[in-house]
This record gives C-alpha cells, structure tokens and sequence, in this order.
C-alpha cells in the first residue's frame, strides 16, 4: 500500500433495512490532505464517517486507516483517530476543562501534552472554561468538541458536519484552524452540506443518494463544468425562472442568491441571444454575466446527469 | 487502570453536580425509614367486635369480659341478633363477630364442652388471620381457667395444669420496628444502585455521549468498572448512612458484627448493579429503563420476604426466590442484626449472593456491546 495514504475504502455498501445508505462508495484520502465530503442531509455522509471511525460495519467493501482494517483492527484505530459527531456528544453536565481533562486522560495524555494543538480555539473557550458544556453556544460547542476530539493527537480526524448551526464568522475561524492542523500533519476528514465550504478542502467528494459524484480538486470539479454559465438578472425575478426554466434551449437554470444561474444547450449561444429571448417575453433592466462555474453549480449538473 | 479512575471521577462529579441527586441520596433514606417503618405494622391494635350473646350466663359474659379486658379488643356492638351484627360486618363498623348459641353454659357444665361461632371479615387475608390467631388466644385463656375453676370445686384438689411459658428470642418485645428497619435498609440500598445505574448508562446512550466514549481504545470492562465502581461506593455510603439512622431513630439492635453486613452489602450491591446494567443494555430510552426497573425491582421486593414471609409464599415461588438476591440480603440483615449471626450461620446465603451477582454480571457484560 501506498504509504502516502492514510485512509481507503472500496466498494462500501451499507443499507439500513430497504433503505441503502451508501451505494459502492470507493475513494481515497491521502497524508495531510484535508477531504471534504459534500452533500446535502440524507446523502449517506454521516454513515460513511461511523465506518470510518470504526463505529459501524460495512455490509460489504474494505476500509483501510493506516496500515489498518477498519473491522479487524479497530482497536489500534481508535487509538489513532478523533472523531466529533454531528450531535453534541459532550457531557453536558460536565465544565469545558472537566470534559477536557476526561477525554485526554482516558487516551492516557493530558492537555499539557497536546495543548499546541487546541490552542488556538482553546483561547477563544478558556474564558468559558469553568462554564457547563451544556450552558455554551452551538459554536463554541463546536469548538469544544473539536478540542476534545484532538487532545490525544490522532494521525486522522473525522469531523461529521463540524459547521452545521455555526455563525459565519465562527466557521471561518474554524476552517482556518483545520488548515493549520493539516500543515501539522494530520489528515482531516470533513462532511459539510454547506458547498461553499468546498473550495477549502484540497479535495472533495461530491456525494449524493449514496453515491460518490465526483471526486476532485476543488478547482478541477468547477473547471470541468463543460458549458458556459450564465448569471441573470432583471426586474421581474418571479417571473424570470419560470421563463428561463421555459426557454426552448435551455439546459439548466437554478436560483442563486440575487441571480439565476443559467446555462444553454447551444455551446455558443450568447448574452445577447438570452436577453432578445428575455425582452420578448417583457422583461426589462435585464442584466447578464457571464461567470465561473461554482461546487455548486457543479453538484446541480452532476445531480441532473444522474 | 489509569483510565478507570477517569471514568470514577467524572461520574462522581456528574453524580454530585445533579441537584436532584444529594436530597435523594440523603433525605430518601431519612423519609423512607421513618415512614415505611411506622407504616408498615402488622401489628392489630382495636378489632372492632361483635358480640351476639343469646346464652347470657355467667360462662359466656365471663367470656365477653374477657374480649372487653384485652387491649387488642373493642366491643362495638351487644346484640340478640345475628342479622343485625352480620349487617354491622357489612358496613364494615366491625371486624368481627363472635356468637355464643343459647345452651352455651349448659353444655359445658354438662358435657365439659360447648361451642361458639366466629366470624371474621376476611377481605384482607393477613388481617384475618391475625384477627382468627388473637381471638382464639382469648378463648383459649378463658378456656384453660374455667377448666381449672371447675375442677379445683368438683375434686377439691390441686388442679392439674400444663402450664407454658414462652421468650421470643432475638426480638424479645416483638417489636415491629426492628423487625421491619433491616429491610427496608435493603431496599433502600436496592433502589438506589439499581436506579443509579440502570439510569446511568442509557443516559449516555440518550444523549449520545456514549458515541463519543466508543471511538476511543476504552476498553469494555474499563468503561464498565468505571461505572460500577462510583455506584457500588455511593451505595454502600448509603447503607452506612441508613443503619446510622436507624440507630438514631429506632435505636435497632445491630448484635453482629458491622463487618460482615458490609462484607455482604458489598456482594449484593454488585448482583443489583449488574441488573441496572442489564437493563441499560437492552433498553434506548431512559423512560423504557424506568419502566423495566421499575417492574423488576417490584416481583424482587415484593417477594424478597420483606412483607410477607417467603415460608407462606407456594412451593414454585420459594423456588423462584432462590434467584433473587434482595431476599438473601434481607434474610442475613435480620439475622446479622437482631441475631448476632457470623459468617457460619450466612454461608449459604453468601455463596449464592456471589453466585447470583457473578452469573448477572457476566450477563450484563456479555451483553453489552461496545461494537454496535
């Protein structure tokens, strides 16, 4: 095995009754490389990081972590990982440095040890410290339970939606601390709905009804989104999808924000031929750019080609 | 090892951070024994009798007096009618009726016997049976002294009488209380290592935590020691605080030795602590944990001997009550207690409390499952 890779997984199919919650889900993830599985809620995401953190067995397929079987030897796995779930799984009722303290010392280190890891989140919680983790924010939960999961150093982290009902300001702060975890060599796994959240992985994987869309870099998925995209935007919104989504040669057209990003099956159709189709149908201030393909609009199109 | 002594400190901490936690650990016990063990008398003080005396001679009155001098009598009603004392048994204004027939002196003087009627309201079994044991003590009384009237006048001689005496050893006074404080001392101890922890480890599981313990290398018996051990302390810190009470309220007798009763405490504490782990083990919620324990602690409490004896209990339930551990532990706490009992005297209920807790705790364990 290539020992610049930390984790692989082949051919994992889990199914939870009649329901299939992944669905021949291969990939790999190297050293220090900081993955991102991308998806919306439901996709399979969170059962995939429970196989990886040894929590669940695969029907069928092998995980590899290290140099380790995910089901044999998941014993010396637990030792090298940290896994933080998607729900709170701290003890409430327990002061942030208790929980701290608990969870470094049943890995058999102290938070003196590792303290270089968490230190800076840790900064940000330490005037809490004294506080019950129950009592603390959705953010600064996060940020706990990230510190717990890291205090005993592991080579992997698995992070199971660490964003989800985190302020913007927060989430950035939380991204950046990934990045300089990864420069320490540790390599990160991370779920996200969130797609914006993609170009801060170095590379995702793009998943959805149990599959596994696309995995790449973040650049080359929204290089090779294959058409010309189009951002559009006039007076009468309400009106513009349904007649975009209506236009002879359309090939998609999805709300954004503020525009409709639109693209055509024509390869050279241009602005001006979208804005001749969008007067005649009585739209007026109509304003087109043309624009880079965002994960976004990548997941959309690899959803639609599904 | 290291590990197990995390797992003890944080539930220490958890246990005396919950505010419901110190008034249950400490007043419970308090409430419990003063209440249950006043409450729970079998003692009959005024049996409401009736008595219908068509006879009216100086047998029979002599035999009322008797019923009336006794402390454990009231008579409510005198009465020619026994449809009227059957209407008082109705309404429940009495508990019994005593009928003496006409002709009742005539044939005990003639025949040297003569009979009477008792009825007894026997709604509640155990009432019944000591309202029938009392009565017929009377009678009895009564019975044995006219014997000896009647035949110190007809021989003029010394009357011939077996006379017997009796003590009733290890409890002389037949007092109810130290009777009933060994167990409910038992109990006490019972609910709350069973509470504490068939609550304990679903909670973890409710809220998720336990997630959060399963992907680190803990290993099965350290999370398992690390949770028994907090509650086999807490439990046995208990047992102490009860017999601490009980002396200070009820002055019990504790004629053996304190060593021993915490030698087995501290066996039976790990038989019902395995049982709350059970119980975590099979249930998600700790609603469905209260609920099982709940049904579980009332067949072993109920037929632990604690209220009725396990002697009177059909053939199939003493043999049902040979698994159940409250029963041994209430059994060697009155015998420790109130009779001095060693070590000898317990042995057998010593090895079966550390085979029932070994064989329970294997259960447990065995079920619980780090790997789901």
């Amino acid at each position: 095995m290539n020992s610049e890779i930390m984790v692989e997984a082949r051919d994992l199919c889990k199914n939870y009754g009649t329901v299939t919650a992944l669905d021949h889900v291969s990939f790999s993830v190297n050293k220090a490389e900081l993955f991102g599985f991308i998806g919306p809620d439901g996709a399979g995401k969170t059962t995939l990081l429970r196989i990886l953190a040894t929590m669940l067995k695969p029907d069928t397929g092998t995980v590899r972590i290290g140099e380790y079987d995910a089901v044999n030897d998941y014993r010396k796995i637990r030792n090298m990982i940290g896994y933080m779930p998607g729900k709170f799984s701290l003890y409430q009722d327990l002061t942030v440095e208790e929980n701290l303290q608990f969870f470094a010392g049943i890995f058999g280190s102290t938070i003196k040890d590792n303290y270089y890891l968490i230190n800076d989140i840790y900064d940000q919680i330490s005037p809490f410290k004294n506080r019950q983790a129950g009592k603390l924010s959705g953010g600064m939960k996060q940020k706990l339970a990230l510190s717990c999961a890291m205090i005993h150093k592991p080579d992997l982290l698995l992070l199971d939606e660490p964003t989800t009902g985190v302020d913007a300001v927060s989430r950035k702060e939380f991204w950046e601390m990934l990045r300089k975890r990864k420069e320490d060599g540790i390599t990160i796994i991370v779920s996200t709905p969130y797609m914006d959240e993609a170009g801060k992985c170095d590379r995702v994987a793009l998943f959805q009804n149990s599959k596994i869309l696309s995995t790449d870099t973040p650049e080359n998925i929204t290089a090779n989104y294959g058409s010309v995209l189009f951002a559009v935007r006039t007076s009468n919104m309400y009106t513009l999808i349904h007649d975009l989504k209506y236009c002879p040669t359309v090939r998609s057209a999805h709300s954004f924000g503020q525009y409709i990003h639109y693209t055509d099956k024509e390869i050279n159709a241009t602005m001006s031929d979208i804005e001749y189709y969008l007067r005649g149908k009585g739209h007026s201030e109509i304003e087109i750019r043309q624009i880079d393909a965002t994960v976004e609009d990548c997941f959309m199109r690899l959803m639609l080609n599904d | 090892m290291r590990t197990v002594l995390f797992f003890i400190q944080k539930e220490f901490i958890q246990v005396f951070r919950n505010r419901a936690m110190l008034p249950i650990i400490f007043i419970v016990p308090v409430v419990q024994l003063v209440i249950l063990v006043h409450a729970a008398t079998f003692e009959m003080k005024n049996i409401k009798l009736a008595v219908v005396d068509n006879d009216l001679s100086t047998y029979s009155r002599g035999l009322t007096s008797h019923f009336s001098g006794s402390p454990f009598f009231k008579i409510r009603f005198f009465s020619f009618s026994m449809a009227e004392a059957d209407k008082h048994l109705l309404d429940g204004t009495v508990d019994a009726i005593i009928a003496i027939p006409d002709g009742f002196e005539k044939n005990l003087v003639n025949d040297n016997r003569s009979s009477l009627q008792l009825i007894i309201n026997a709604i509640n079994g155990s009432t019944a049976g000591l309202i029938n044991a009392y009565t017929t003590g009377v009678i009895a009384a009564y019975s044995t002294e006219i014997n000896q009237t009647k035949s110190a006048i007809t021989a003029n001689l010394i009357p011939k009488k077996l006379n017997m005496t009796y003590t009733h050893w290890y409890n002389p006074e037949l007092n109810y209380k130290t009777f009933m404080v060994p167990g409910i001392l038992v109990l006490l101890v019972t609910i709350i290592s069973f509470l504490l922890s068939g609550m304990n480890i679903v909670r973890e599981k409710e809220i998720g935590t336990i997630e959060q313990i399963n992907v680190t290398p803990v290993k099965k018996w350290q999370f398992i020691a690390g949770k028994l051990i907090p509650f086999w302390l807490l439990a046995l810190g208990e047992l102490a605080f009860g017999l601490f009470i009980g002396k200070l309220l009820f002055d019990i007798p504790i004629l053996g030795s304190l060593w021993i009763i915490f030698l087995v405490a501290s066996i039976y504490i790990i038989s019902i602590l395995a049982m709350g782990l059970f119980v975590s083990t099979v249930t998600h919620t700790q609603q469905q944990a209260m609920f099982i324990s709940f049904f579980i602690m009332m067949i072993f409490i109920l037929m632990s001997g604690l209220f009725t004896a396990i002697e009177n209990m059909p053939q199939w339930a003493q043999w049902i009550d040979k698994l159940n551990p409250v029963a041994y532990f209430i059994r060697v706490m009155r015998m420790v207690m109130l009779k001095g009992s060693g070590i000898h005297d317990i042995r057998t209920e010593i090895i079966s409390l550390i085979v029932i807790s070994v064989s329970l705790l294997l259960l447990a364990v065995f079920r619980y499952r780090k790997v789901s």
